[in-house]
């Protein structure tokens, strides 16, 4: 049964991840197929050794972000907690993916780390370069968020059979670049990725996204090739990222790509206006365009569900 | 004085002023050649004067105007800003000649350079 299912494992990749427009794309060895959010989740999941578990992904909550389109970033954070919490799965954790904070500042992070804590969870943080922005250049949220990481906040850590790669893509940017990793860390990856069979589920995440989403705006990556070069031999690999304040989403391979939206402001789609920045809806949308990503795994099925919701939902 | 030759003086009196202003124009002319703008303004993530030519000596105000915070830092290390909010500014002398390149280190696909020549 188990070897059956290890086989499907290998032929298939099934990424899901619900748009928050009522669609759902299953992939399956990298062609995507659309159906029903209800039929998914009503399928039967195969009993395997391993249980399904989900975990939550936040981001963007910029904290102290006071401007239009949300004059309280703190309360549309404090909705998407309440979003969490009412998750009809309980999740083993929450990762958060950067730009905790709007300018650094201690009181951006600590009224954040309160509102977290009130989840009862355990949260992995990666930094955002908003979260950058102390005089030490990152210390702050190191020390409260960053403990036991490496270099600017690089770790991983193994949940249930599935090894999840926390990077660092918004350190020491280059000028006229875009995200970058660094060789340094590009080194741990690959030590750390080593001994790894290529059928352990990876799911990586950092703030900007891993590949080009758009450069003209940064919003990329500059050596996220050679961290990908690293993944390319495992079955199953997910990135989630932030930074856009959009979802968006492409598989490559067996790797599949998805950034989340913002708990703060949502940003123009690429190219549709002069700049990034926050984009300035009416009141009434604002909701509808900040959310949080619910994630299951199903081990034997070897599906990994993106689940997107919206705070108006 | 006739009333002709007050007429005369006048017109007189009135040309020399003329020709005075004229050497007072000349003289702020003289004084403060085309002034080069010495403010930069961040806005729609770019340096609204991304290539900047100024004589030393000046002083370069940068100023945010986007509702994201922005840098200014120097490739060379030669200044850099603390994080600039929406409005805040930050101003750097250029003492001696030479290309500064600089970028935002929060959005390094923003980047400008000034100029620096006698």
């Amino acid at each position: 049964m188990l070897d059956d299912l290890e086989d499907d494992r290998r032929g298939f990749l099934k990424c899901m991840a619900w748009a928050g427009t009522g669609a759902l794309f299953a992939f399956q060895g990298g062609i995507g197929s659309s159906i029903g959010l209800d039929a998914a989740l009503a399928a039967p999941v195969k009993r395997t050794a391993i249980q399904p578990f989900t975990f939550a992904q936040i981001s963007d909550s910029h904290i102290g972000f006071n401007k239009p389109p949300n004059a309280d970033a703190r309360a549309t954070f404090r909705e998407a907690i309440a979003k969490v919490k009412a998750l009809p799965s309980r999740p083993d954790f929450v990762i958060h993916t950067g730009d905790v904070s709007q300018l650094s500042r201690d009181e951006e992070f600590d009224d954040a780390d309160q509102m977290l804590k009130e989840l009862g969870l355990p949260v992995f943080f990666v930094p955002g370069e908003h979260d950058m922005l102390d005089p030490d250049g990152g210390k702050a949220f190191l020390n409260r968020f960053g403990k036991g990481s490496q270099g600017t906040g690089w770790y991983s850590f193994d949940h249930r059979g599935v090894h999840f790669v926390a990077l660092v893509n918004v350190a020491d940017l280059k000028p006229g670049g875009m995200g970058n990793l660094g060789a340094e860390q590009l080194a741990w990856l690959k030590a750390d990725l080593a001994g790894r069979s290529s059928s352990t589920p990876i799911v990586v995440f950092a703030h900007i996204p891993l590949w080009t989403v758009y450069a003209d705006w940064g919003w990329g990556t500059d050596d996220s090739a050679e961290a990908l070069k690293l993944l390319a031999r495992f079955g199953s690999v997910t990135v989630l990222n932030g930074h856009i304040h959009q979802i968006t989403q492409k598989v490559e391979g067996n790797i599949a790509f998805h950034t989340a939206r913002s708990t703060a402001f949502p940003q123009p789609a690429p190219g549709t206006a002069p700049s990034p920045g926050p984009l300035k809806v009416p009141p009434e949308q604002l909701h509808s365009m900040l959310g949080i990503t619910d994630a299951l795994f199903v081990r034997g099925h070897d599906r990994i569900a993106l689940i997107d919701s919206t705070l108006s939902a | 004085m006739s009333r002709a030759l007050k007429i005369l003086a006048f017109q007189a009196s009135a040309i020399a002023a003329g020709v005075l202003m004229m050497g007072v124009v000349a003289d702020m002319a003289r004084a403060a050649p085309p002034v080069p703008p010495t403010a930069v303004t961040i806005g729609n993530f770019t340096f609204n004067s991304p290539t900047l030519t100024v004589k030393p000596g000046t002083t370069v105000t940068w100023t945010n105007a986007d509702d994201i915070p922005h840098t200014v830092v120097s490739k060379d290390g030669i200044f850099k800003s603390k994080v600039l909010d929406t409005g805040d500014r930050f101003s750097f002398t250029f003492a001696k000649a030479g290309q500064f390149g600089y970028y935002c280190s929060l959005h390094p696909h923003m980047t400008g350079i000034v100029t620096v020549k006698a």
